[in-house]
């Protein structure tokens, strides 16, 4: 019983890590499909719970996702188990890749392979900004959304204040930012209800 | 060693400022491997950002594992990944064990929610950097045609072909045409 535990989060792991493209987020509902659907370690609200406080900390969100599964299996060990499960096979691919790369860095053909890749890697970084600021926008509405763009920009590019900073500061203002919102929303509901 | 502890400092401060999973903090980390520490280019970075977006997996231990090769060997990779995995791993698991029953409250909505637009800026100047960077390399033409193709094909509902694909695909016509 112990041991098909094992099996089942390496299993598991491997899946959501090999399967899993454009990122650690794009990889949840493989997660979930794995510790709800397949092996039933959690329930549909605890799954959604976990993803939640998952999300409110910081650093890569699947292999906090790993972590936290292997950990709720089989404590500790469990936990490094998914967690190499998870990533391994990918990090080993990369640097493999890269090795064999550099060998050959010196001829044209490869310099003109990489040069031909970076106009695409441009486009995916502009997906992913777009994506981002759109997540902005529909999330604080155009006014505030925009606001807090050229906001960015400015004490990013213009300031120049080191984006810890910058990223600190607007989380403070996040932090209050919804029950902000409440209390706007019952001063006006106040004062309409005062003028009728 | 001081590579290591360069190592360990860099992915650990990129990483726990990425607000909103590991695509969130790539501009962070050009940031440490690129300007701060100098282990890559811009350039390679770039490259790196692709073959790392053809590999499945979570990106950012992709990233941890190659630039700690690049920079320190095998251990190089294990200390970068740690420094990436661990500290948000760990708290994690701390984190659930003390509110067991704690509900996505306001506060962390707003937070997750007021990071993006910075995280957006971050990607663009990014983004910016690299298109004039490769302008200057190949010409505007190529640019344009390789990233108007690749666009077509990544968005397109009807065509959406496989990250991994347009990689290659790139790879091949930069072989023939760019060498």
């Amino acid at each position: 019983m112990d041991k098909k535990e094992y099996w089942n989060l390496t299993l598991a792991m491997l899946r959501t890590g090999l399967l899993g493209y454009g990122g650690g987020p794009a990889t949840i509902p493989l997660f979930k499909h794995e510790a709800v659907d397949r092996y039933g370690w959690m329930e549909d609200s605890e799954f959604a719970e976990v993803l939640a406080i998952a999300n409110t900390l910081p650093g890569p969100i699947a292999t906090k996702l790993a972590a936290y599964l292997g950990y709720q299996r089989r404590g500790a060990l469990g936990a490094v188990l998914a967690v190499a499960c998870h990533i391994l096979p990918t990090c080993i691919a990369i640097i493999a890749l890269f090795s064999f790369i550099s060998v050959f860095s010196s001829s044209s053909i490869i310099s003109g392979m990489i040069a031909a890749v970076v106009p695409v890697v441009c486009v995916m970084l502009a997906i992913m900004a777009f994506e981002f600021g759109n997540k902005a926008i529909k999330g604080l509405g155009y006014l505030l959304g925009f606001g807090l763009l050229l906001l960015a920009f400015i004490l990013l590019y213009v300031v120049h204040l080191h984006p810890a900073i910058v990223i600190v500061i607007f989380l403070l203002y996040g932090a209050f930012h919804f029950s902000l919102l409440g209390k706007i929303a019952a001063k006006k509901k106040r004062k309409r209800g005062l003028d009728s | 060693m001081k590579e290591w502890l360069e190592l360990l400092y860099g992915f650990f401060v990129a990483n726990v400022l990425g607000y909103g999973g590991g695509p969130a903090s790539i501009p962070l980390l050009h940031r440490e491997i690129v300007t701060n520490y100098d282990w890559l280019n811009n350039a390679e970075f770039a490259n790196m950002l692709a073959l790392g977006n053809a590999l499945p997996g979570p990106i950012a231990t992709k990233i941890a594992a190659y630039v700690g090769y690049d920079v320190s060997g095998w251990f190089g990779a294990f200390i970068a990944i740690f420094a990436t995995v661990f500290p948000s791993a760990a708290a994690l698991i701390i984190l659930l064990n003390i509110m067991k029953h704690y509900r996505q409250s306001t506060v962390v909505k707003g937070m997750t929610l007021l990071v993006q637009p910075v995280i957006a800026i971050l990607m663009l100047v990014l983004t910016w950097d690299n298109i004039t960077e490769s302008v200057n390399h190949i010409g505007i033409n190529q640019f344009v045609g390789i990233a108007v193709v690749s666009l077509a094909l990544m968005t397109i509902k009807k065509i959406k072909i496989h990250p991994a694909f347009i990689i290659v695909l790139a790879f091949i016509y930069g072989a023939i045409f760019l060498s």
